[in-house]
């Protein structure tokens, strides 16, 4: 178990030293953050100055190495826009987006995984068909479509609910439900065939087959066994709710870390987009790691790490 | 002697296609009886229509008694009642039949609690002594442990502890030993052999496997295409089997003892249950049919040394096995 957990978060902490190098490389090869910055009326001087003071004239493994440094002491860098920490601009934005994040994966579970399973124990029915098509319509529909639709039916045309800004929890409704439809769909769909799967095994038959009641072999037989392929897609739904946030917040005004980062990529603010990626991934990180560790939990045939036998 | 079980005209349909025309069946009371056939001829269809086990695209119609209970019509809770607790079943692939993640003892234990209403240390107990009795060695500290811990032989075993938890008047063991190894396989009919003993319970014991068969029960029925084509004692049939077609796996089976003879293995395969022949379901890879078998369907009939044929043209028997035949009877 401890080998199991150690190796895990070692490879969980590469996978962070990658996105983060990844996304130094690449932010520092597609822009230069001086121009973009300072504009292109500015004289050539105060560029020069100002590339001077980031040392963004230095070669590019000296710019990483000092970064990872920083890093190491807990300096995530200086937002170049205003020389404020970066760390500090992002974990401010952070409550907004938990405030649609969070509500949102409560509702994608509060909704897609009962209506899979019941739509799984009433396969081919037509309340089966229902669930199948809502949830396909659900999860194909962009959500930059489908948050300008609610808009406009919510907003313009009903007119009551706001159509952006954060003033008030009426103005969370609209974001939330756009991010949390695609995702209900997502689960409902991969919920309604985990649990087709597992109603088909043959262990299935055996506990009927020994007289348990049709609501207890649900319950207590094929439930636990569906649990391991929905958490596995719930985990990865955690990483595209942060991905989703980032359209969501811009359609929605919404001050949150999604808004930043597009702000932030378009001043190419290196320290703040560097801040906020790194963030994304240690959050899909630890989804992914949460995960693992449930399985275990969930599934006793994955506790060991040598095979059994 | 009043049967156990009796199905009667028992027909079942999957999205309207015929697998199981009309099945007439009895089961006496701690009576051992084989039911053989080829993969998908409704040996297993059977008893899973029987306990209202097959999913809901079959259409089922006929009686099951029990007793003179008619399970086809009882209702869910009685239904239940029956399954583990008057009839049991154990599977094929006992390393699948058990839930991966209970532990072995809990899903023993919950048969318990469904039929006995043990719980806590005395269900416990009673379920180590069910492990104990199928041969499971230290049970105690096995107790905990999850099916994929197991082998398939233990599995099996684990499977048959928890079908005696209910006390079952019937064990309906299909094809039981066919994903074991052959030493294993050896093992788990002896066992059932002494159970059934032990417990004055019948078996109904579905297999392809004659030699085992043969080992475990007293009276045998044949299926093919979803009919019984013979029946009768073990040893009848054994000797001189009169269908073509249970002559037929006789002759496609290797003996150790004896002259060497050449395999005579069965032309054809079994006939879609969509495009059956309107005659003898077997006529087309029969040796023996006729021009009338393609047109006339055979009833399952008495025959005077004590079977039941359903064959227009069966294989003679021969005046001297007639006489060791009426000592069955």
């Amino acid at each position: 178990m401890i080998r199991f957990v150690t190796s895990r978060l070692f490879r969980a902490g590469l996978t962070v030293l990658s996105v983060m190098t990844f996304a130094f490389v690449v932010l520092r090869m597609s822009g230069d953050p001086a121009q973009v910055l300072l504009g292109p009326d500015v004289p050539q001087n105060v560029v020069q100055d100002f590339r001077d003071r980031w040392g963004l004239d230095d070669p590019i493994w000296q710019q990483y190495l000092s970064y990872l440094r920083a890093m190491l002491h807990g300096d995530f860098g200086l937002s170049m826009r205003d020389r404020s920490p970066a760390i500090d601009l992002v974990m401010q934005r952070i409550p907004a987006t938990l405030q649609l994040t969070i509500p949102a994966l409560i509702l994608q579970l509060a909704f897609g995984i009962p209506a899979g399973i019941y739509a799984a124990l009433k396969r081919g029915t037509l309340a089966d068909r229902g669930v199948i098509v809502t949830a396909i319509v659900g999860f194909t529909v962009p959500s930059f479509v489908l948050g300008l639709l609610l808009v406009l039916i919510f907003a313009v045309t009903l007119g009551i609910l706001p159509s952006g800004g954060a003033s008030s929890w009426q103005h969370a409704i609209l974001p939330v439900l756009t991010m949390s439809i695609g995702g209900i769909g997502v689960l409902a769909r991969f919920s309604r065939s985990a649990m087709i799967e597992v109603m088909g095994q043959p262990y299935i038959r055996t506990a009927s087959a020994k007289g348990v009641s049709w609501g207890d072999v649900v319950r207590n037989h094929a439930l636990p066994n569906a649990a391991v392929p929905i958490v596995t897609i719930v985990g990865f739904m955690v990483g595209s709710l942060i991905a989703g946030a980032i359209i969501v917040e811009t359609i929605f005004s919404w001050p949150g870390m999604g808004r930043l980062l597009i702000v932030s990529v378009t001043n190419r603010d290196l320290a703040v987009v560097q801040c906020i990626l790194l963030l994304v991934a240690a959050v899909m990180v630890v989804s992914n790691l949460t995960v693992d560790l449930l399985y275990g939990w969930l599934d006793p045939r994955l506790r060991q790490t040598a095979p059994a036998h | 002697m009043d049967n156990l079980v009796e199905i009667r005209n028992l027909r079942v349909a999957f999205d309207g296609v015929p697998v199981l025309h009309g099945i007439d069946l009895d089961v006496a009371p701690g009576e051992a009886l084989g039911l053989v056939g080829e993969s998908g001829c409704g040996k297993s269809v059977t008893w899973l229509a029987a306990l209202g086990l097959l999913p809901g695209k079959a259409t089922v119609s006929g009686s099951v008694r029990l007793q003179g209970q008619d399970l086809a019509t009882a209702p869910r809770r009685t239904l239940e009642r029956v399954r583990g607790g008057r009839i049991a079943m154990i599977f094929q692939d006992p390393s699948s039949a058990l839930n991966p993640v209970i532990r072995v003892g809990q899903q023993i234990i919950e048969a318990l609690r469904l039929h006995r209403g043990l719980t806590g240390a005395a269900a416990r107990a009673e379920a180590l002594r069910l492990m104990d009795l199928v041969g499971i060695p230290d049970a105690r500290n096995r107790f905990s442990l999850y099916t994929h811990e197991f082998s398939g032989g233990q599995a099996q075993r684990l499977m048959i502890a928890m079908a005696l938890a209910g006390e079952p008047d019937l064990l309906i063991a299909d094809e039981p030993t066919t994903a074991l190894d052959a030493t294993i396989q050896a093992q788990i009919l002896d066992l059932l052999v002494t159970l059934r003993r032990e417990m004055s319970m019948a078996t109904v014991f579905i297999s392809h496997d004659l030699a085992a068969v043969a080992q475990v029960c007293e009276r045998v029925c044949v299926m093919y295409a979803g009919k019984i084509i013979e029946e009768g004692h073990v040893g009848q049939l054994f000797e001189t089997p009169r269908h073509p077609y249970t002559r037929g796996l006789f002759d496609a089976i290797p003996t150790l003892s004896g002259p060497l003879r050449r395999l005579v293995p069965i032309p054809g395969t079994v006939p879609d249950p969509r495009e059956l022949p309107p005659g003898c379901a077997f006529a087309p890879r029969c040796n023996r049919a006729r021009a009338f078998c393609s047109q006339h369907r055979p009833e399952l009939l008495p025959q005077p040394e004590g079977r039941q044929l359903a064959c227009a043209f069966p294989v003679p028997i021969t005046q001297d096995i007639v006489h060791r035949q009426e000592e069955y009877q």
